[in-house]
C-alpha cells in the first residue's frame, strides 16, 4: 500500500510544477505586468506611479533571463515567482498591500462554516434518498425522481438565492436573509438559508449520481450471492450495496473537501458571509490578480491534496488493495 | 471581438454551423449503430418533446443572429421582425396599460406581454434576443472544446507510451486548477466578452472530452476490427479517423448535449459575477444581473428575473433530458 | 419433492416479449441428482434461477404454471416465505465464484450471515463455518477464513461458494456451471467434491450444465434443453448410450474424445433442428 501512495505522491510534483508554469504563462505573459499595473491602479496610473508600482513589486525584472550587466542572470520574474510559489510565499494584496497569508486565514473559518454543514446534509440527504429510490425500484416514482433531479439540476444558483432571499426576507421574516455574526448562537441564524439553498441545489445531482452507483452495485454478481442465501432487499442494501458503495463514494465525497475550505463564490457574496469566497469575489470587481493568482495557486494544491487524500482512504477501505 | 459583430461574418459563422450539423447528420445516417438509436428515440416521449423545445430555442436564436442591413445599421432579424413593438421609457407590469409608478402612472405605448424592464424595453422580445448569447456560447465554446478533446483523447488513446503521458500529464494539470478559478483567471486577464468566455471554457471543457475519448479509445483498440486493420497496412492516422472516430462519436454527441447545457449555465454564472458577457450584450446571465435587486423595489417588479430564469431553466432543463435520452438510445442497458 | 408443472417464463413486454422457458415439467427426487443440458439461451438457468423466484421481475414474468417444493408452489410464497427457502432449503452455486463472493467482507463473515439466516441451532458461528470449509476440502480453515475472496484461487473460491452454500444443510443445491469458469484439473477436483459431499450429505443437486461430459457419475437422470423445451429425458446411462433426439445426439457427438481421428471439432447445425 505505502508503495502505491508513494508513486502517486510523485505523480503530483509534476503536475504541481506544471501548475506553477501555468499562473505564471496567465498571469506574467498573457497580461504582462505593465497592463496588470495600470489595471490595478486604475484612474491613478500615471508613468511614475506605474513604475514605482512594478519596482514595488519587483514586477521591473525582465521575464525570463536577465542580461543587464552588474545583475546576475537568474535574476528575473521567472525565476522570482517560481521560488515565491515553491516556498509557499503567497504575496501580498495588490489593492491593499495587506499580506495575503492573513487575509486567506481569515476566511477560511467563515467558509467552512457554511460549507461543511451544507456537505454533511447533502451526503445523508443525497444518500439516503438514493438508497429510497433503489429500494422500492417503482418505474413510475424513479422516472419521477429523475425528472425532479434533472429539473433541480437545470436552475442556476443564483436564481436559487434571489428567490430564497426573496420568500424569507419578505415573504416568512423569519431568518435574516443577509449578514453575519460569528457569536455563538445567533450564527446559526444567519447560516440556516445559505446551508439550506447550497443543499437544495445540489442535491438534483447528487441523487443522481449515488442512485447511479448504487444501482450498478446491485447489478453485481455477489449481490445475486446474497439473494440466493435469502438475505432481504432492505439487507442487501444496507449491508452489501453500501459497505461496496462505500469505496467509490469515498472517492467523490473525499475529493470534494478540499473544496469546502474555499467556500462558495456565489452564496457567500449573496449573503455577506466574509469567507474566502467573497475574497476571491471582492478581488475579481477590484481587480486584484495577486489574491487571484494566489488563489489559483491555493486551489490547486488543495485539490491535488484531496485526490491524495482519496488515494489514502480507497487504499485503506479495499481491501483488495490493502492487502497487496 | 469587434470582428464578431460584422453582418457576414455573423451570416457566415451561422452558415458554417448549420452545414457542420448537416453534414454531421449526413455521416450519422449511414451508420447502423445511429440508426438503430434514432428508431430507438423515436419511441421516447420525453426526448421527443424535449428535441422539439430544443429546436424552437435553435430557431429563435437563428433569427436572432441573422443580420439585416437597416436604416441603423445591422440588425438582426428578430429585431426586424418584432420592430412594431415599442420602447417605454422604464418599468411596465405585464399587460398593463400604465407605467409603474405609485405616484405617477403615464399611459403607455402598448401592452407588453410580459411587461418591460428598467429601460422600458419589451421583456418578452429581451428573453428571447438572448437566446442567441446562450446558443453563441454553447456553439463556440464546443466548436473549442471538441475537436481539442477529441483528438488528445484518441492519439493517447492509440498511441498510448508518451504520447499518452504528455497528454495526461496536460489535462491534469489544468484540471488540478479548479474550474470557477481557471475560468475567472483566464477572464480576468482577456477581458469580458462572448468570445473570451467561449475560449475560457473551451480550455476547462477539453480535459472531460479527452478523458472520456481516451478511456472510449483503450477500450476500442482492443478490439479485433483494429488490429485487423493495422494487420492490412492502413496507415495509423486512416485508421484513427476512418475505423475509430466512428466508433466514439457517439460518446461525442451525448457529451456535447449535456455539455452545452453546462455552457448555458455557466454563461449565466460568469455573467453575473461581472467576467462574462459585457453589460449590454443581452443574455440571461446579465438579465438575472441586473433583476437582483427588482425584487425590493416598491411596487415589486418580478417579471424580469421570472422571464430570464424560466427560458434558461427550459433550455437547460430540455438539453439535459434528451441528453438522458441519447444515452439511453445509444446503450438500452444504461437505463438512466 | 420438487416438481415443475408447464412452466412459461417470458422476458420483456410487448413486442419484444420473449418465451425463454415454454411450458416445461420437470420432476426430482429427494437424494436425486439431475443435470439439466443445453447450450447458452436454452433456458437451463432461467429455470434454476426460478426454483426461488431469484429471476429480476421485471423484465422476467411467470407467465403459465407452477414450481412445487414440497407441495407448496413457490409462484405464491410470500417475500417471507421465499428468504426461508432461499438458502435454508435451496441453495445455490454460481458459475463465476470470483464475482460471485462480495470483495469487501471476509469468507468467515459471507459464510457466518448465511448461518444466521437459517440455522437458529448453531451457537458457535466460528466453530460451524471452520465446519463448513472443512467439508469441502479447505486446508487450515481457521486461518482462511478470516481471508478475503481475492486472497483465494479460483478453486478455493468455488469451494468456498459450495461451503457457503451447504452452510445451511438445504435440501436441494442448484449449480449452475460450477466449473465452466475453472482450469480443467480444477474441475475435475471439484465435481469430485461435489460427489462426495451429495452421497455423505444425501442432498438433491440440479446440475446445469452445457458439457455433457461432466455428468458422468454424478448424474443420476439427464434432460436436455433446446430452445425453451425439454427435448429428451431420461436416466444418465439411457440418455448417453441411447440418445433419441437429433440434438442430443449432436450435443454428445461434440464432446473431443481422447485419441478421436478428426481433423475438425463436431459443432452444431442449428438449422436442422426446427
Amino acid at each position: 500500500m505505502f508503495a502505491y501512495l508513494l508513486r502517486r505522491l510523485f505523480f503530483f510534483i509534476p503536475i504541481v510544477f506544471g501548475v506553477m508554469l501555468l499562473t505564471f504563462v496567465l498571469f506574467f505573459v498573457v497580461q504582462s505586468p505593465d497592463a496588470t499595473a495600470r489595471r490595478v491602479l486604475g484612474q491613478k496610473a500615471t508613468p511614475k506611479s506605474v513604475e514605482n508600482w512594478l519596482h514595488n513589486r519587483g514586477y521591473d525584472k525582465p521575464l525570463l533571463i536577465n542580461h543587464t550587466p552588474g545583475k546576475p542572470w537568474h535574476d528575473s520574474l521567472f525565476i522570482h515567482q517560481m521560488g515565491r510559489l515553491a516556498t509557499f510565499d503567497l504575496g501580498t494584496s495588490d489593492v491593499s498591500g495587506r499580506p495575503l497569508r492573513e487575509v486567506f486565514a481569515q476566511g477560511v473559518l467563515p467558509s467552512l462554516l457554511l460549507t461543511l454543514p451544507a456537505f454533511l446534509l447533502s451526503i445523508a440527504l443525497g444518500v439516503g434518498l438514493a438508497l429510497y429510490l433503489v429500494f422500492i425500484r417503482n418505474a413510475v416514482v424513479d422516472l419521477a425522481a429523475s425528472l425532479f433531479c434533472v429539473a433541480l439540476m437545470s436552475v442556476p444558483v443564483m436564481v436559487y438565492v434571489i428567490f430564497g432571499q426573496f420568500v424569507v426576507a419578505q415573504v416568512l421574516n423569519y431568518f435574516p436573509a443577509f449578514g453575519f455574526e460569528l457569536s455563538g448562537w445567533s450564527t446559526p441564524k444567519f447560516l440556516l438559508l445559505p446551508v439550506v439553498l447550497m443543499v437544495v441545489s445540489g442535491l438534483g445531482a447528487d441523487v443522481r449520481l449515488f442512485r447511479a452507483l448504487f444501482l450498478e452495485e446491485m447489478g453485481q454478481d455477489y449481490i445475486r450471492t446474497a439473494r440466493a442465501k435469502g438475505v432481504s432487499t432492505v439487507q442487501v442494501l444496507m449491508r452489501h450495496v453500501l459497505k461496496n458503495g462505500l469505496i467509490n463514494l469515498i472517492t467523490l465525497v473525499v475529493a470534494s473537501l478540499p473544496f469546502l475550505i474555499m467556500g462558495s463564490l456565489l452564496l457567500e457574496n449573496f449573503f455577506g458571509i466574509p469567507g474566502l469566497g467573497n475574497v476571491l469575489f471582492t478581488a475579481i470587481q477590484a481587480p486584484d490578480f495577486a489574491v487571484v493568482q494566489a488563489s489559483v495557486f491555493l486551489g490547486s494544491l488543495l485539490y491535488l491534496g484531496g485526490l491524495l487524500l482519496t488515494d489514502v482512504c480507497y487504499a485503506w477501505a479495499d481491501p483488495r488493495i490493502r492487502l497487496q | 471581438m469587434k470582428s464578431l459583430d460584422q453582418i457576414w461574418v455573423q451570416n457566415l459563422s451561422l452558415l458554417t454551423g448549420y452545414s457542420l450539423l448537416a453534414g454531421l447528420i449526413f455521416l450519422g445516417a449511414r451508420s447502423e449503430r445511429w440508426r438503430s438509436a434514432w428508431r430507438r428515440l423515436k419511441g421516447d416521449t420525453v426526448g421527443l418533446i424535449s428535441f422539439a423545445v430544443i429546436l424552437v430555442y435553435l430557431l429563435i436564436g437563428t433569427l436572432e443572429s441573422i443580420a439585416v442591413p437597416s436604416a441603423s445599421g445591422s440588425r438582426s432579424l428578430l429585431q426586424q421582425l418584432t420592430r412594431s413593438i415599442p420602447q417605454e421609457t422604464s418599468y411596465a407590469a405585464p399587460l398593463a396599460s400604465t407605467a409603474l409608478s405609485l405616484s405617477d402612472p403615464k399611459p403607455l405605448k402598448s401592452r407588453h406581454l410580459l411587461g418591460t424592464d428598467a429601460l422600458g424595453r419589451d421583456t418578452f422580445v429581451q428573453t428571447l434576443r438572448a437566446t442567441r448569447s446562450a446558443l453563441w456560447i454553447g456553439g463556440l465554446t464546443s466548436l473549442i472544446y471538441i475537436p481539442l478533446g477529441v483528438l488528445l483523447g484518441m492519439m493517447a488513446g492509440y498511441y498510448k507510451g508518451w504520447v499518452d503521458d504528455l497528454v495526461q500529464y496536460v489535462y491534469s494539470t489544468v484540471a488540478a486548477v479548479p474550474e470557477i478559478l481557471m475560468l475567472v483567471s483566464i477572464l480576468m486577464v482577456l477581458g469580458k466578452g462572448l468570445g473570451s468566455m467561449s475560449i475560457a471554457l473551451g480550455i476547462t471543457g477539453w480535459v472531460g472530452m479527452a478523458r472520456l475519448i481516451r478511456g472510449e479509445t483503450l477500450r476500442q483498440v482492443e478490439r479485433p476490427y483494429i488490429a485487423a486493420a493495422k494487420a492490412m497496412g492502413q496507415s495509423n492516422w486512416k485508421i484513427i479517423t476512418r475505423h475509430l472516430l466512428p466508433n466514439v462519436m457517439h460518446l461525442v454527441l451525448i457529451k456535447f448535449v449535456l455539455g452545452f447545457s453546462g455552457l448555458v449555465l455557466a454563461e449565466a454564472v460568469l455573467s453575473y459575477l461581472g467576467v462574462g458577457a459585457p453589460v449590454g450584450t443581452a443574455s440571461w446571465g446579465t438579465m438575472i444581473d441586473a433583476s437582483r435587486s427588482e425584487l425590493s423595489r416598491e411596487p415589486l417588479v418580478w417579471w424580469n428575473l421570472t422571464a430570464a430564469s424560466s427560458a434558461l431553466f427550459v433550455m437547460v432543463l430540455a438539453l439535459n433530458l434528451f441528453g438522458d435520452s441519447l444515452r439511453r438510445a445509444f446503450d438500452p442497458k444504461q437505463g438512466a | 419433492m420438487l416438481s415443475l408443472r408447464n412452466l412459461r417464463i417470458d422476458f420483456g413486454t410487448g413486442p419484444d416479449r420473449v418465451q425463454a422457458v415454454k411450458g416445461i415439467n420437470l420432476s426430482l427426487g429427494a437424494g436425486e441428482t439431475l443435470a439439466l443440458v443445453g447450450e447458452s439461451g436454452s433456458g437451463k438457468s432461467v429455470t434454476g434461477m426460478a426454483l426461488t423466484r431469484l429471476l429480476p421481475e421485471p423484465p422476467a414474468v411467470y407467465a403459465e404454471g407452477q414450481i412445487l417444493f414440497e407441495g407448496e408452489d413457490v409462484l405464491k410464497m410470500s417475500p417471507a416465505q421465499l428468504r426461508k427457502l432461499r438458502g435454508g432449503k435451496i441453495a445455490y452455486v454460481f458459475q463465476e465464484p470470483s464475482t460471485s463472493l462480495n470483495p469487501v467482507f471476509t469468507i468467515r463473515n459471507q459464510i457466518a450471515e448465511a448461518i444466521d439466516l437459517h440455522r437458529s441451532d448453531v451457537s458457535d458461528v466460528d466453530a460451524e463455518v471452520v465446519h463448513c470449509l472443512d467439508l469441502v476440502g479447505i486446508v487450515d480453515p481457521a486461518k482462511r477464513m478470516h481471508d478475503y475472496p481475492h486472497q483465494l484461487s479460483g478453486g478455493m473460491q468455488q469451494r468456498v461458494m459450495i461451503a457457503m452454500a451447504l452452510a445451511c444443510r438445504p435440501q436441494l443445491l442448484v449449480a449452475d456451471e460450477p466449473t465452466t469458469a475453472l482450469d480443467v484439473t480444477v474441475q475435475a477436483q471439484i465435481l469430485d467434491q461435489m460427489r462426495e459431499l451429495k452421497q455423505r450429505l444425501k442432498m438433491a443437486m440440479l446440475l446445469i450444465t452445457h458439457n455433457f461430459g461432466i455428468i458422468g457419475g454424478i448424474a443420476d437422470r439427464v434432460a436436455v434443453m433446446f430452445r425453451g423445451d425439454i427435448v429428451e429425458e431420461g436416466t444418465t446411462q439411457e440418455v448417453l448410450q441411447n440418445p433419441q433426439h437429433a440434438y442430443t445426439k449432436a450435443l454428445i457427438g461434440c464432446i473431443p474424445q481422447l485419441g478421436q481421428r478428426r481433423k475438425r471439432l463436431a459443432t452444431i447445425d442449428h438449422s436442422t433442428l426446427g
